[in-house]
């Protein structure tokens, strides 16, 4: 809060926000079409609510750029952009808690609660050992599977994820001392790694699906192990694509050595995945 | 009058890159401004237009459930057309009234309160209003698709949810719409609080109502994504087979709530702190003199929110927690009312030995200390575990919370409107009327909800069209109130509207008491842009 | 835990007891002054049945009169000022008195002083109701959309209780009720659950769908049925009598329409009335519960058709009359007849598709919860009953090959 407001930029009006919000109405009438076969609207209002998204962010997240790179921001504008992406990083960090609160739950208290003696009335013979299909789903042998081991490609990832961590912060220290050459390398480096990533996960899944029998549908494990990955993945996607993003602008010349939170919070974004995911080695993989 | 004025419309100064020159005109008739605009009064002002439709939306559900509960028997709709109405009825006034409104207040009142000429990212704060629409339109469409409307109670209990159509897809997409509207909304105010204040203008210094907003950011940042979360899963649960909340496959229902409470507690708070903002605005300058306690005020608030994390399982004594979770549970939300009480108590202080008198604003506050204590207090015996055993889920609930959220939150709103209309519009409401309106208001809102409590006591549950024959008298008196009540609140809408249109010029510092920037500083009304250059606060 | 806490709490309630009791006066006091004087209206918790409800009434009315007294108080100190510091009676402010730590200090300490004395009863209370060692009678409570199931496993015998109000009572939206409603209107049953006098009575509660509350305020129990869970409440009723109450929570069209009756009967009036129900409800135990079971059941059982449909119309009316009415008229519009239905006229397949996998995206839900014979016997019921004469008997076998399917 050092200077006073005079210099701030403020957005003129624009009409990014209206187009955003036509794309979120059909994509919500479409999601709630397609989930009950309400077909062809439901894919057409998808695609089409899908393009108007992708033509907005690009239009806007042009406009962002431009105006930055035309030195519109000052410092102030900066301070306000790490407040804002700390806190939205922040309302990540609950929305993964509440996943993670699932898988708590349904550990410590539901499945054994399931076992207990007062539930023998309805589940006669469960035995709520970790992981689990729940005490019907069992019944049906269709439904056995096998947990994913933590240490064939869950630990590769991890391995993928936490060097890509190091070589963003290279490339970020290559940015800071003027080294376009490294950042470059180092920010290809990066996502590269994240590609790979995703890459492997999907391997994994299809692994799971075809030869684990490890599916969404196999009871609370199921669900909470593919929603919890696969939450992650879509924001490794996430991540990745933004990076990509930042990586044509650093080719392009974009950024300066003291004034490049554009990159910074991409690649605070990334750490945090980065943290989630060993959350999930631990929680999801390690301690089955 | 202009003597306070400092010029900061003195359109001669433009920082070099400000932009907004060229969309200086804010003539009539430009009606492409309502989608784009980034200015935060026009925003702000969208924002409570949108809120006073829902209000009133909302209220003809409820009106409409009140017709029904008139009489023993089925008159009007049939049941599950009853549980709809009280479904969308609930979030319609949550998150399409109440919610929204105070983020109108924020976009209008904070940037003024601490100097700083918009909020910290106005494109986006545009976004965040319009992602309202769409989440409306599905709501409202959900009743004309085949199934209906979301028929589950706002809480959206599994496996009752499961059941549902297209219907509850709706809702829920809804629900995410507006969640990320909410998120986008609060992380614009908090930043706006933390990096746009004016030099001089110290976190300790700010006006009431911005920390009560930057308390109530946080929350909503806090917990929104954990609805969201739920709900998410509630969507898998529905149409991609996976079992969090069924216990077939090893999930449990019970964990819906947890995580929906989770979020659903602090959410009542989200719900609350904001009037408290207002009301401590606008007491202190009735009573002509500071509020009392300031700091202690903002502690209780902070205190509030974070106790509001650990209280959740009171929603949830009957679904057979452990004592221990129980009594836990019991303890936190017991504690509640002594940051709580602080605020009631700092409030009558500021009263105490001061210069009172009695506009309508001061009215409405006033109404909402007696009232929402009450509430308070109903809220402390529902606390009480085994008294809750007996009354959970009956219409003593329903009491409980229509007494904090409308005297509380619907009075803190319309306190807000009275007293900053003259800054906003540059005109006078009606003083009669507006009194008329308060007292209207307050005879028939204990009308309908009083003998709720007798209700409650005596068992009738909540969420049900038709009930026994004991209950008939109370229901009826409930319902006569609930129409007077309604229709008393057009009166509202008359003295807006004719204020705006033809009400008497007001002064800059049209109340004698007031003392934050926006009357010191600015003249009524407003003009478009406000602070250019920075105030510099002593 | 609870044994550690126990002496502690008695010694810490007695003090706190004194002051209940003599809430307890004053709450009689006002308890009888008011329904004198408002005959036949409601104001508060009913006519405790229990001790623990008679707790819970204790400590209402304890906490209800802290409350008052705090409110009027706190209220007296603001309508003081209102009517003496008035700006029109030319009061000038204090512009000074914005600030004491003393009184703020106070007036935190006070109320957590306070909060104490109302958590310590309501304590010592919620450890007597979580108590539930020691039944002396079991019952399982399930609750399914829109009824209750009690089983008494312990004599072999379970039975479905319903709300007998007629809809001609009821009424539908534009064509009024043609019948006076009664006296019970909405809170009378088929099958009440009876139990025996000054005994503890263990529940346990669960449900077949969605989640249902056991509640009758009377008895101090209010308890979720959580459908694959149990959960265990009790009560120990103080004297003979009828008790009723409502499902607590919401559970879809006729949550309004779910009553509890509970008659509390002398130990030997007890004792008759299971020997009747034995009889009554025993003999064949139809078990209505999660699919789990219907794996488990007599698949060669062979129904004749008066055997069907003598067990038919039990589950027609635990299940089927909510909505398609015991006239097997339905409600126009909203429920179709099943007198007279193609359906229920037509090949038996067609119809036990329609039970096992309900109609997606209608209120007829999959009643696969049923068992084999549980259809076979009510699909026969609906073959030959009201205007339908089809003489087709399904037999649990024909239920099963579609349910593999
Ligand atoms: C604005 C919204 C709002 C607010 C502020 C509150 C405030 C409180 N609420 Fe309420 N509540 C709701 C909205 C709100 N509630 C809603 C919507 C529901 C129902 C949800 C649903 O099921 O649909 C609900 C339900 C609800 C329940 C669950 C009931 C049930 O379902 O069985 C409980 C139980 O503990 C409860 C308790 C409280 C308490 C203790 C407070 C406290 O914060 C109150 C504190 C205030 C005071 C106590 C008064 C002032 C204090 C003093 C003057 C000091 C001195 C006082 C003493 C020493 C006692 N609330
Ligand atoms: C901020 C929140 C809020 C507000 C302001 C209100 C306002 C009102 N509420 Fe609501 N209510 C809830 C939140 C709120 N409610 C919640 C959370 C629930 C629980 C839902 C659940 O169980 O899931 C609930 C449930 C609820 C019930 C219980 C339903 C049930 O259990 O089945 C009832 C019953 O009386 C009720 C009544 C009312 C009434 C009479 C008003 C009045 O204050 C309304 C005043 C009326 C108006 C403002 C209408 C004005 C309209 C006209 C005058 C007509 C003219 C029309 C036009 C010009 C368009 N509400
Ligand atoms: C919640 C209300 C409800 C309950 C309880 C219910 N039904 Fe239905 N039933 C319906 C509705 C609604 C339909 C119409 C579905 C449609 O529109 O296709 C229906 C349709 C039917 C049909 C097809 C009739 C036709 O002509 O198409 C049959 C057969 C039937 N029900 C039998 C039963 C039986 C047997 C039971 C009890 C075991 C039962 N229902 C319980 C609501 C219910
Ligand atoms: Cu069963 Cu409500
Ligand atoms: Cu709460």
């Amino acid at each position: 809060m050092s200077a006073a407001t005079s210099g701030y930029y403020f957005a003129p009006p624009s009409k990014w926000p209206v187009v955003g919000s036509t794309a979120l109405l059909f994509m919500g009438a479409g999601g709630a079409m397609t989930m009950n076969q309400i077909q062809p609207f439901g894919w057409a209002s998808l695609a089409i609510g899908f393009s108007i998204l992708v033509y907005m962010l690009f239009g806007w997240f042009g406009q962002v750029i431009r105006e930055s790179e035309s030195g519109l921001y000052n410092d102030q504008v900066d301070g306000s952009f790490r407040w804002s992406m700390s806190w939205f990083i922040f309302s990540e960090v609950m929305f993964f808690a509440a996943f993670f609160g699932a898988l708590y739950y349904a550990r410590v208290f539901s499945v054994p609660w399931l076992a207990d003696q007062d539930n023998a009335l309805l589940w006669e013979g469960y035995s709520a050992v970790w992981p689990t299909v729940g005490p019907y789903l069992e019944k049906n042998t269709a439904y056995d599977f096998t947990a994913m081991g933590p240490w064939g490609v869950p630990l590769l990832n991890t391995i993928l994820l936490l060097s890509s961590g190091v070589t963003l912060t290279w490339a970020h220290h290559a940015l800071k001392a003027g080294h376009r050459g490294q950042l470059v390398a180092g920010l290809f480096a990066t996502v590269a790694l994240g590609f790979t990533f995703l890459g492997f996960q999907i391997y994994e899944y299809v692994h799971a699906y075809s030869e684990l029998n490890l599916k969404l549908t196999s009871g609370v494990f199921g669900s909470t192990f593919f929603m919890l990955t696969g939450f992650h993945g879509f924001h490794v996607t996430l991540g990745a694509i933004m990076l990509t993003v930042i990586l044509f602008r650093c080719m392009k010349g974009h950024f300066k050595p003291n004034h490049h939170f554009g990159f910074e919070a991409v690649a605070w974004y990334w750490h945090f995945v980065d943290v989630v995911w060993l959350g999930l080695f631990l929680f999801v993989y390690v301690f089955v | 009058m202009s003597t306070a004025i400092t010029p900061t419309h003195d359109h001669a100064y433009q920082g070099a890159h400000d932009a907004r020159d060229h969309h200086d005109d804010h003539g009539p008739g430009n009606w492409t401004r309502i989608f784009t605009t980034t200015n935060h009064k026009d925003i702000g002002s969208m924002y409570l237009w949108f809120s006073l439709f829902m209000f009133f939306v909302g209220g003809s559900m409820a009106l409409l459930i009140r017709a029904e509960l008139f009489q023993p028997g089925l008159q009007f709709v049939q049941p599950e057309v009853f549980n709809s109405l009280t479904t969308v009825h609930a979030l319609i006034m949550i998150f399409g009234a109440v919610m929204p409104a105070f983020t109108g207040f924020a976009n209008w009142l904070i940037p003024m309160q601490i100097g700083a000429a918009d909020m910290a990212f106005p494109r986006m704060n545009n976004w965040s209003f319009w992602l309202m629409i769409p989440a409306a339109i599905l709501l409202f469409a959900s009743f004309f698709v085949p199934g209906g409307a979301a028929a589950s109670g706002w809480t959206l209990y599994p496996p009752l949810s499961i059941q549902g159509g297209i219907g509850l897809d709706m809702t829920i997409l809804a629900i995410h719409i507006l969640g990320a509207s909410s998120i986008m909304g609060s992380i614009n105010i908090i930043t706006t609080l933390l990096n746009m204040r004016a030099p001089g203008m110290t976190l300790m210094k700010m006006p009431m109502f911005c920390w009560t907003w930057l308390i109530t950011a946080y929350l909503m940042i806090a917990v929104m994504p954990v609805l969201a979360g739920a709900i998410t899963m509630l969507l898998t649960d529905r149409h991609f087979g996976t079992s969090f909340f069924n216990a077939a496959g090893g999930g449990d229902p019970t964990m819906f709530m947890h995580i929906f409470w989770f979020f659903g507690h602090p959410e009542v708070y989200i719900l609350i702190l904001p009037a408290f903002g207002i009301v401590s605005q606008i007491i202190p300058t009735f009573a002509r003199k500071p509020l009392f306690g300031y700091a202690s005020m903002v502690y209780a608030t902070a205190s509030i929110a974070m106790l509001s994390f650990i209280v959740w399982g009171h929603h949830m004594f009957t679904v057979g927690m452990p004592a221990a979770g129980q009594l836990f549970f019991m303890y936190a939300t017991m504690l509640i009312a002594v940051p709580t009480g602080v605020k009631i108590f700092n409030w009558i202080a500021t009263m105490w030995r001061g210069s009172l008198s009695f506009e309508t604003p001061m009215l409405f506050c006033i109404g909402f200390l007696c009232m929402f204590t009450l509430g308070g207090f109903s809220g402390l015996v529902l606390a009480i575990v085994p008294v809750d055993i007996t009354l959970h889920n009956t219409y003593y609930v329903v009491a409980h919370f229509h007494y904090v959220l409308f005297p509380g939150a619907i009075w803190g709103l319309m306190a807000g409107v009275y007293f900053w209309l003259p800054k906003f519009t540059g005109r006078m409401y009606n003083e009669t009327l507006g009194k008329w309106h308060f007292w209207l208001s307050a005879i028939s809102f204990n009308i309908t909800f009083f003998p709720q409590h007798f209700l409650g006591l005596a068992g009738m549950p909540r969420r049900i069209p038709d009930y026994a024959l004991q209950f008939a008298e109370w229901n009826m008196v409930s319902s006569i109130g609930a129409f007077i009540l309604g229709f008393s609140q057009l009166l509202f809408v008359w003295n807006v509207v004719s204020c705006i249109r033809s009400g008497e010029k007001a002064k800059a510092k049209q109340w004698e008491g007031a003392d934050s920037l926006e009357w010191t500083h600015l003249p009524s009304p407003v003009p478009y842009h406000t602070f250019e250059i920075a105030p510099v606060i002593k | 835990m609870q044994t550690m806490i126990r002496p502690a709490l008695n010694i810490l309630t007695n003090c706190a007891l004194c002051r209940l009791k003599a809430a307890g006066v004053f709450a009689a006091m006002c308890a009888c002054m008011v329904p004198n004087a408002w005959a036949g209206y409601d104001f508060n918790i009913p006519q405790p049945g229990t001790p623990i409800s008679q707790q819970i009434y204790g400590l209402h009315m304890y906490i209800l009169f802290v409350c008052a007294a705090i409110f009027v108080i706190v209220f007296s100190l603001m309508f003081y000022s209102i009517f003496k510091f008035r700006k029109s009676k030319g009061v000038k402010p204090d512009v000074n008195f914005h600030e004491s730590t003393l009184i703020e200090i106070i007036w935190t300490i006070i109320p957590f002083i306070i909060l104490i004395a109302m958590a310590i009863p309501a304590t010592k209370t919620v450890l007597d109701m979580k108590d539930t060692s020691n039944p002396d009678i079991t019952v399982k409570v399930t609750a399914y959309q829109w009824g209750w199931r009690y089983d008494y496993s312990a004599e072999d015998f379970g039975f479905y209780s319903n709300l007998s109000t007629p809809w001609s009572q009821i009424g539908q939206p534009g064509t009024p009720a043609t019948e006076e409603k009664g006296k019970d209107y909405l809170l009378e049953v088929d099958n009440a659950m009876v139990v025996p006098v000054g005994k503890r009575v263990r529940l346990l509660v669960t449900s077949n769908d969605v989640i249902h509350g056991w509640y009758v305020p009377q008895l101090g129990v209010n308890q979720y049925g959580i459908p694959g869970f149990i959960k265990d409440v009790w009560f120990k009723a103080n004297e003979v009598g009828t008790f009723k109450g409502q499902c607590s929570q919401i559970c879809g069209k006729l949550h309004g329409y779910m009553p509890i009756t509970v008659i509390v009967k002398s130990e030997a009036d007890y004792a008759k009335w299971i020997e009747e129900s034995k009889v009554k409800f025993g003999a064949k135990p139809l078990t209505a519960s999660l699919p789990a079971s219907a794996s488990v059941e007599d698949a060669n059982k062979k129904f004749t058709l008066a055997e069907a449909k003598e067990v038919g119309i039990k589950i027609y009316a635990a299940n089927c009359i909510a909505c398609h009415q015991t006239t097997g008229k339905g409600m126009p519009g909203a429920f179709p007849a099943l007198s007279g239905s193609k359906v229920v006229q037509g090949p038996i397949d067609a119809q036990i598709n329609v039970l096992l996998n309900g109609r997606p995206g209608t209120a007829m839900v999959s009643f696969a919860r049923l068992s084999d014979s549980e259809l076979a016997a009510v699909i026969t019921y609906t073959k030959n009953s009201w205007d339908n004469n089809t003489g087709k008997i399904v037999q649990p076998a024909d239920v099963k090959a579609l349910r593999k399917a």
